[in-house]
């Protein structure tokens, strides 16, 4: 059952992740990574995650998602026939995909030997045990990744102010 | 034991149904008593057959897709926003236990460790279907209201986020079960009661009702993200409009006050199940007082403009969401430290 389970969520998050990057529309990209999202938050479930796999599904696909979204429609980017890149930029993307997949690939090398912290534990997914190790094994890694979030949201801050009389003009547009 | 759970469910189901068809009933009612009108009565006495009228109606209607819309996301809009509509019913607990036939009944449909996170995660993605349908259409009121409804939603989602974080503070479980166990004594609101403002606003934000409905507001655009659909298309719309306003009411209801709980449950002296089942009519009344404050706002309150809306979402409730949740963290240290 669980095995069965396991399959067909693996093919649907493969194929919603395929389709994401093979459809011509950006709003049926957006769309498709959805599925993949819930895709894995069913794996996060399988593996007794649940709490992992609720805040998952709040978090990406309920909030970024929709913003993602929302900037599409907003800024009209759903045409179907979109400029095709320069060869150069192709060029230039195919390489650096290439060296990301080899990084994970030669990350990912060797991986089985290494023990992993804490998964002899089953009940370790449950929101009790986790949210107790987050704030005793793990509370510095914890507190710095919160410290880098508050950060990047200061910055993403900074970057969209803009004048009073920029920020009516958006308002009139809705 | 599945198939006690799976009548639980058709039960639960077909009367989320029912009350959703006779809210649309309720709502012209007080709409018609707020103006000093009649409202419907003409079918059946006192117009109580009114919904079964405007139902067949809607199934009797040409349903017409036009022609340059993404059909398949066009049928997949309204069908996403009711099941997202229903699915929210499942984690609420209708009533205590039940002793039937010499088995103990749970009158939930699942007790989830998760089960306040699962409610807003169901809330957020509820959006899908309206901005999915407002987009398909290719009208641009349609694509007015289905980005508005997308900003909106997350607008207010934090808010209604941050203050449920008070209430799972206060209880220390994520439970819905939970947080109306320890209801028994005192409800919730008088611990959180700028809690419960913040939850009830953002409430009326997330179902699109007036003065918040201006994904919908039919004189800027026309009918907004639902101005292409027909037929029973359109009344899923309206419908799971309706559905959310229920499972909204009695989200409230059951977290901040008390759920199935009433005073003096336990000391009238009455046997396990009558108290049981007094304790579901509790909550069905505390949920339709909720639906008529819901539809009394409606009928009195005018809509919000647009920079308003985000203005008190962003600038108002989400500081206050904020402070109330430091304030409750601050309470409870002090009080455990005492």
């Amino acid at each position: 059952m669980t095995a069965t389970l396991f399959y067909i969520l693996a093919i649907v998050s493969v194929v919603g992740a395929i389709a994401v990057i093979a459809a011509r529309n950006p709003v049926y990209s957006v769309l498709c990574l959805v599925v993949t999202f819930f895709a894995i938050a069913g794996q996060y479930v399988l593996l007794n995650a649940q709490f992992l796999a609720i805040v998952h599904v709040i978090v990406y696909a309920g909030a970024i998602l929709v913003l993602f979204l929302f900037v599409l429609m907003m800024l009209n980017l759903n045409r179907e026939s979109e400029p095709l890149q320069p060869t150069l930029i192709k060029v230039i993307a195919v390489v650096s995909g290439g060296m990301l997949l080899l990084t994970l690939v030669a990350a990912l090398r060797g991986v089985d030997q290494i023990p992993l912290a804490g998964v002899q534990d089953t009940q370790l997914g449950l929101v009790k045990n986790l949210g107790r190790l987050l704030f005793t094994e793990y509370v510095a890694p914890f507190e710095i990744s919160s410290i880098l979030f508050l950060a990047a949201m200061v910055g993403a801050v900074t970057i969209g102010m803009r004048s009073k009389s920029d920020k009516r003009e958006i308002i009139n547009h809705l | 034991m599945v198939l006690e759970k799976t009548i639980f469910i058709l039960i639960i189901f077909s009367i989320t149904l029912l009350i959703a068809t006779y809210l649309t009933y309720f709502e012209r009612k007080v709409a018609a008593f707020l103006q000093d009108r009649l409202g419907p009565d003409r079918a059946g006495p006192f117009g109580i057959l009114q919904p079964l009228a405007d139902a067949g109606k809607m199934f009797f209607k040409e349903d017409f897709i036009p022609a340059e819309s993404v059909k398949l996301l066009f049928i997949l809009g309204p069908g996403i926003a009711m099941f997202t509509a229903c699915m929210t019913g499942a984690v609420i607990p209708w009533g205590d236990q039940l002793q039937l036939f010499g088995r103990t009944i749970d009158l939930q449909i699942a007790d989830v460790d998760i089960g306040i996170l699962y409610v807003v995660g169901f809330v957020s993605i509820g959006v899908y279907g309206i901005m999915i349908g407002g987009w398909s259409s290719n009208n641009k009121y349609s694509l007015f209201g289905a980005i508005r409804a997308g900003s909106q939603m997350i607008s207010y989602e934090l808010a209604m986020g941050l203050s449920l974080i008070a209430i799972v503070m206060l209880t220390g479980s994520l439970s819905v079960r939970e947080i109306v166990e320890q209801q028994a004594g005192v409800w919730n609101v008088f611990y959180q009661p700028l809690g419960f403002l913040i939850f009830f606003i953002c409430a009326l934000a997330e179902c699109n009702r007036a003065p918040f409905d201006l994904p919908e507001c039919e004189t800027e655009l026309i009918g907004g993200y639902h101005t292409e659909y027909s037929s029973m298309k359109l009344g899923f719309f309206l419908f799971a409009e309706y559905i959310n306003m229920f499972i909204s009411a009695a989200v409230i209801a059951t977290v901040y006050f008390g759920g199935y709980h009433f005073p003096f449950m336990h000391s009238l002296g009455l046997s396990e199940n009558v108290v049981s089942i007094l304790g579901i009519l509790v909550l069905f009344l505390k949920i339709f007082l909720f639906i008529f404050i819901f539809m009394w706002i409606r009928w009195t309150l005018p809509r919000f403009r647009y920079d308003q809306l985000m203005h008190l979402g962003w600038k108002i409730l989400i500081p206050l969401a904020i402070l109330n949740m430091v304030g409750t963290g601050g309470f409870i240290l002090l009080s455990t430290k005492m």
